[in-house]
């Protein structure tokens, strides 16, 4: 029983397949940007080779920083999201529980931000506690959201917060995403995970040309790369989010699994899309869009779910 | 230590230092970027903090000025780093050699492991030297 808990969280749909699931989809995010800008782009072996190379690369830690949360910090975020992959792996993979639902899946992704924050604000570097700040404010701006659509499907199936029983609710009845607020839910759950996973146009906390990477500016060798990995790892825990709550889950026999792909390319595509088409906002943009478009359609959506449409 | 340098040679993270340049081989390395060269191609990415680099790329004459920073960024990337010498500046000063700022012994004095000649180089011969770094990690 709980040897079977360590494969869930080690191997299959935890840390070792979401890894190497990242790797690949961290090269299908560079060479779909290299399309997109008339560039040939990186061979498919790009994100593993600059993973090795980054663990092999010597980890300088900054005398006025903190020298213990610096190092600590990647590796807790990195368990957090390990965690995460593992719950709705299992959920959508076996259909069985990992002991954890939709409530734990939000704080630790939560818990992954503010380990951004304490990694960014501990190196002694005023571009890192610059970004550390401005990830705090996005963290403030997109979370309502977030939190108004994942209840969404939660009000749908009839107030069960498990993702075994989301996923068996929507077998029987059909995607949330059918119906009018589910697909105002997974439209708006869409930028959202734009703006959890810092991707363009809310990479305001690493803004490249302007704050260097930010929180992750000075860090070098091991924690880089797994803030790295962190990071590639989002690109498959976000969309197997969404379509655990809106797009009714894999059903991993004949041609469902034809459908399992398609839906995860859809997200994935989008979400590229969204980043190679838009430039990086301010952040009181982002917390105006938040609050003032997303949150309330994200209000009304849930109104309209607690309604039955 | 093959198995890494393998990985290190397809993975060259790229930081750019101005040691006092006329700006000319900065647009050349900007070259590589673009659609036409584009360097992504072996892997190369232009990174913006020292921490991430593990080539730096040095361009200009190094200046009475820039020279105490310039090492002290060298010191400040995680080993194994590479410098390599864009343009004929950092090999022997260019047409400037004369100049009152041009500072020789402080640019003897930066462990440059490649130069890449040319004023400024083209970027086939920015990419046949990268490739050379290649070859060498490689064997």
């Amino acid at each position: 029983m709980n040897f079977e808990y360590v494969f869930y969280l080690l191997i299959f749909p935890g840390i070792l397949f979401t890894a190497l699931l990242g790797f690949v989809i961290g090269w299908v995010d560079r060479k779909v940007s290299a399309r997109f800008q008339f560039r040939v782009g990186p061979p498919i072996t790009q994100s593993f080779n600059d993973f090795f190379k980054l663990m092999g690369k010597e980890t300088i830690v900054v005398r006025g920083g903190l020298g213990p949360l610096f190092i600590v910090s990647p590796f807790i975020a990195f368990s957090m999201i390990a965690l995460v992959s593992a719950i709705i792996g299992t959920a959508l993979f076996m259909g069985a529980g990992f002991g954890a639902d939709l409530l734990v899946v939000m704080y630790l992704l939560m818990i992954f931000s503010v380990m951004v924050v304490l990694g960014g604000s501990s190196t002694g570097n005023i571009y890192g506690s610059l970004g550390a700040g401005r990830e705090i404010k996005l963290l403030l701006a997109d979370e309502l959201a977030f939190i108004l659509v994942c209840l969404i499907p939660i009000i749908k199936t009839g107030y069960s917060i498990r993702f075994e029983e989301i996923l068996a609710w929507q077998s029987e009845n059909g995607a949330i995403a059918g119906s009018i607020s589910g697909l105002i839910g997974f439209l708006i759950g869409l930028i959202c995970i734009q703006a959890k996973m810092t991707l363009p146009p809310f990479h305001i906390p690493e803004a490249e040309t302007e704050l260097v990477e930010g929180p992750f500016m000075e860090y070098s060798g091991p924690p880089l790369a797994f803030w790295k990995l962190n990071h590639l790892m989002m690109y498959v825990v976000f969309p197997f989010l969404l379509i655990a709550l809106f797009l009714g889950g894999f059903y991993l026999q004949g041609m469902g699994i034809l459908w399992a792909v398609l839906k995860y390319l859809l997200i994935v595509v989008l979400i590229i899309i969204i980043k190679n088409t838009n430039p990086r906002i301010r952040i009181d943009t982002a917390l105006n869009f938040f609050w003032k478009y997303a949150a309330p359609l994200g209000f009304a959506a849930m109104i309209l779910a607690v309604i039955g449409v | 230590m093959g198995w890494y340098n393998k990985r290190l040679a397809k993975s060259l993270w790229v930081f750019h230092v101005s040691a006092s340049p006329c700006n000319n081989c900065d647009i050349e390395i900007l070259d590589l970027l673009t659609p036409r060269y584009d360097v992504e191609r072996f892997g190369i990415k232009l990174v913006g903090s020292v921490r991430h680099a593990d080539v730096i790329l040095l361009s200009g004459i190094v200046n009475n000025k820039v020279a105490p920073f310039v090492k002290k960024i060298i010191e400040q990337a995680p080993k194994p780093v590479f410098v390599v010498g864009i343009g004929t500046c950092p090999a022997s000063g260019c047409c400037f050699k004369q100049s009152h700022n041009c500072d020789h012994e402080a640019r003897k004095e930066i462990p440059i492991d490649m130069f890449i000649p040319g004023c400024p180089p083209a970027p086939e011969a920015m990419i046949a030297g990268i490739a050379k770094l290649m070859g060498v990690l490689n064997a």
